[in-house]
């Protein structure tokens, strides 16, 4: 078995003065895609902020150590440079900044951090025009700004295009799936798979099995009232899409 | 909440790296302003008698008007009579040559990173140095006198072109325009000048630096570019001041005028002591700008980026008199830690089919007050004139404020006026999306603002976009983390 490259112990964390995560355990190794399921309000997202360090949240007891580090003490920009990639479930729009200038400014602040040396406006071309094909996201996008004017679909194509440059360790997807249609579903989940290789990790977060069809993983959790009652293989996510999360939470989880 | 927060409220530990103090000795007047210092400094300059019944006029009618009370600035009442109105350092009569110029005040100018040694000198820009009340020095003149371009200091102007001088000074803005254009007609002490014959366009930047060093002066100096037929011009200003706990004051006066066909372009940075986080000292920058499109088809652009200064008092603005002129203002308002910005235009439209571009863009961080007030006023005889106005604001954290008060004049039914504003703030949850990219917090807020500021910036000469974005980020350092 590879070694962990994600342990979180006992978490427990609240976000506006209210205890969100019971106690959370999870261990995630080299090259495993985790799924975590749950209904809506069962700290899913919250679990996602806490491993990108939102400001917001905060963690109360427990343990979260990724490499060996504990990842609780690293900045977020930090954790970024570190390979944690969080998919946002709302990504934000940033008027007058580019797609492209954004983009450079985070791989290259990546490099830096790692001792590599900083792309220069060629090679940083050809390497992000080889991923926009894969999500299907045109030069005129990546001119505009920061999700300006987007629709939901463009939006979610975009935070896995900024996935695929940055090439993560560990990608945090929150809800990718949410208000995208089939086929921008499709893209997004071939953007995803793409990536899957035997040293990146990642944990998906969703409401719905849809999005597993596409992105099938290796584990399968459940998260209710803040805590993971269940897990297993991909099939448990369909057992629950067929009886619903009430047959596993005894109705806990609204 | 605590990171980020927090970050946008700490914009004020900016430290301001222009601060030092130039040791030189300094021929000064008493404090206090009364007709004998006029006249003093009328003498010191040998001017002629016309220009000291001008001064004494614009002394007479600066006493009897008021202070302007209508802007959104506040500040204690200024004691005129503690500030010294004349203050030059004491150097070898009026130089020539750049090598009899005090080595102290080129290492101050090297410092500022505005080198004057002619190997050192920046390619392509010729530059007047004002220190506290004289022009020191003046680069590339005789290359610039190859093209009949005069560009020296208003004192040398005032001896060698009296003409020129008498002819257009005051003709854009009269001595009795307000109160600190008044202080300024009475007191000035020097400043720069240039006159662009006919068809010659400038084969370079001008640009002025002026720097306050002396304590409890004030600088009061006036800039006059006249333009003519088909010539153009690019002129650029800058501006630094030693760290003080006690305010100064700078009032001065810019005059443009555009014959036809000919176009001046004036681009600012303004960097004035700002005061520490307290608001404590800092510069009262009160200043009357204004250009006059005389000639038909003629045009007048203002591009400033004003980061520092306690106060910011100033009004750019353009009388568009000649048919089909144009009139342009780009403004970036920068308000950190105690600052206070009231700062805006005056398009002025009399001319047939003028038009006038005003781009605004505040950014209010710390407790810095921003406000923009502009006037659009569209005279009865010019048919077809047009504005497009955009005012945009910025803010950092919410100790902040940001106002926009356009007025709207308009006397000609076919004129074209569209007016557009938006207020936005840089979120936490802007900053964490780009530090989850793993860029950090200082680099995330200077991306945004100047993301925010590009319209503006890319109207500016190439060196001075450069050096301006780097002041925008460097005003903004210590705002978050």
């Amino acid at each position: 078995m590879n070694a962990p490259l994600l342990e979180i112990e006992d978490l427990h964390a609240s976000a506006g003065g209210e205890e969100i995560l019971h106690g959370i355990d999870l261990v995630v190794r080299a090259g495993e895609v985790h799924a975590v399921m749950g209904p809506n309000g069962s700290g899913k997202s919250t679990l996602a902020g806490v491993l990108a360090g939102k400001p917001s949240i905060e963690v109360t007891r427990g343990k979260v150590s990724y490499f060996g580090r504990n990842l609780l003490d690293i900045a977020p920009e930090e954790r970024a440079r570190e390979g944690i990639f969080l998919a946002f479930q709302y990504p934000v729009e940033i008027p007058g900044v580019s797609n492209m200038y954004f983009l450079k400014t985070a791989l290259n602040a990546g490099r830096r951090h790692r001792g590599q040396e900083e792309l220069d406006a060629i090679d940083f071309l050809a390497l992000v025009r080889e991923k926009m094909k894969l999500m299907q996201i045109d030069e005129k996008m990546m001119n505009r700004s920061i999700n300006e004017g987007f629709s939901g679909g463009e939006k979610k194509r975009n935070e896995v295009l900024q996935m695929a440059v940055l090439e993560p360790r560990l990608a945090i997807l929150d809800e990718t799936d949410s208000g995208l249609d089939i086929d921008a579903l499709r893209i997004v989940s071939n953007g995803v798979n793409a990536l899957r290789s035997p040293d990146r990790s990642m944990i998906v977060i969703t409401h719905y099995q849809r999005l597993l069809d596409y992105i099938v993983p290796d584990f399968v959790h459940v998260l209710a009232s803040g805590r993971i009652i269940k897990s297993g293989g991909k099939e448990l996510a369909l057992e629950l899409e067929e009886k619903g999360y009430a047959w596993i939470d005894g109705g806990a989880g609204r | 909440m605590a990171g980020s927060a927090q970050t946008l409220e700490n914009l004020a530990n900016r430290e301001y790296e222009w601060g030092f103090v130039t040791d030189i000795e300094a021929d000064q007047a008493p404090p206090g302003l009364n007709e004998d210092i006029i006249r003093l400094i009328s003498h010191k300059k040998s001017e002629p008698g016309w220009l000291l019944e001008w001064r004494l006029r614009a002394y007479q009618r600066w006493l009897e008007m008021p202070e302007p009370e209508w802007s959104m600035v506040q500040h204690p009442p200024i004691d005129y009579q503690s500030i010294v109105y004349y203050s030059a350092p004491k150097q070898r009569k009026q130089t020539e040559s750049l090598d009899e110029v005090d080595p102290e005040l080129l290492r101050t100018y090297e410092k500022l990173g505005i080198p004057l040694l002619e190997q050192k000198r920046l390619a392509g820009v010729a530059v007047d140095a004002v220190f506290d009340s004289v022009s020191v020095a003046t680069t590339f003149k005789h290359e610039l006198e190859k093209h009949g371009i005069v560009f020296c200091s208003f004192s040398e102007a005032v001896q060698k072109h009296p003409d020129l001088v008498q002819r257009y000074l005051g003709s854009v803005v009269p001595y009795s325009d307000n109160k600190h254009a008044c202080l300024n007609s009475a007191v000035f002490t020097d400043g720069s000048f240039v006159y662009v014959p006919k068809g010659v366009r400038c084969p370079m930047e001008l640009s002025t630096y002026f720097r306050i060093n002396a304590e409890n002066t004030g600088q009061f100096e006036r800039t006059l570019i006249v333009a003519e037929e088909r010539s153009y011009v690019s002129y650029l200003e800058g501006c630094t001041a030693p760290k003080r706990d006690e305010n100064q004051l700078h009032a001065a006066v810019v005059e443009l005028v555009a014959l036809d066909n000919a176009e001046i372009k004036y681009s600012t940075v303004q960097n004035w002591y700002p005061g520490d986080s307290e608001g404590r000292g800092g510069i009262y920058n009160f200043v009357t700008k204004r250009g006059k499109c005389l000639g038909k088809r003629s045009k007048i652009s203002w591009t400033q980026v004003e980061t520092g200064s306690a106060i910011t008092w100033k009004y750019p603005s353009c009388i568009l008199q000649g048919d089909d002129s144009i009139g342009e203002f780009y403004s970036v308002a920068l308000t950190a830690n105690r600052q206070q910005a009231d700062t805006g235009t005056k398009m002025i439209h009399l001319g047939k089919r003028t038009r006038s571009t005003i781009i605004s863009k505040g950014i209010s961080a710390g407790h810095g007050v921003n406000t923009y007030r502009g006037l659009v006023k569209i005279g009865p005889r010019a048919d077809g004139a047009r504005n497009y106005s955009q005012c945009d604001s910025l803010l950092l954290g919410d100790k902040c404020a940001a106002h926009t008060f356009p007025y709207l004049e308009v006397k000609n039914p076919t004129a074209t006026v569209e007016h557009e504003a938006t207020t936005s703030k840089i979120g936490d949850d802007q900053l964490f999306f780009c530090q989850q990219r793993g860029i950090s917090p200082e680099d995330a807020v200077s991306m945004i603002v100047n993301g925010f500021c590009k319209q503006v910036l890319r109207e500016l000469p190439m060196e001075f976009a450069v050096e301006a974005q780097k002041l925008l980020g460097l005003s903004l350092e210590g705002s978050v983390g």
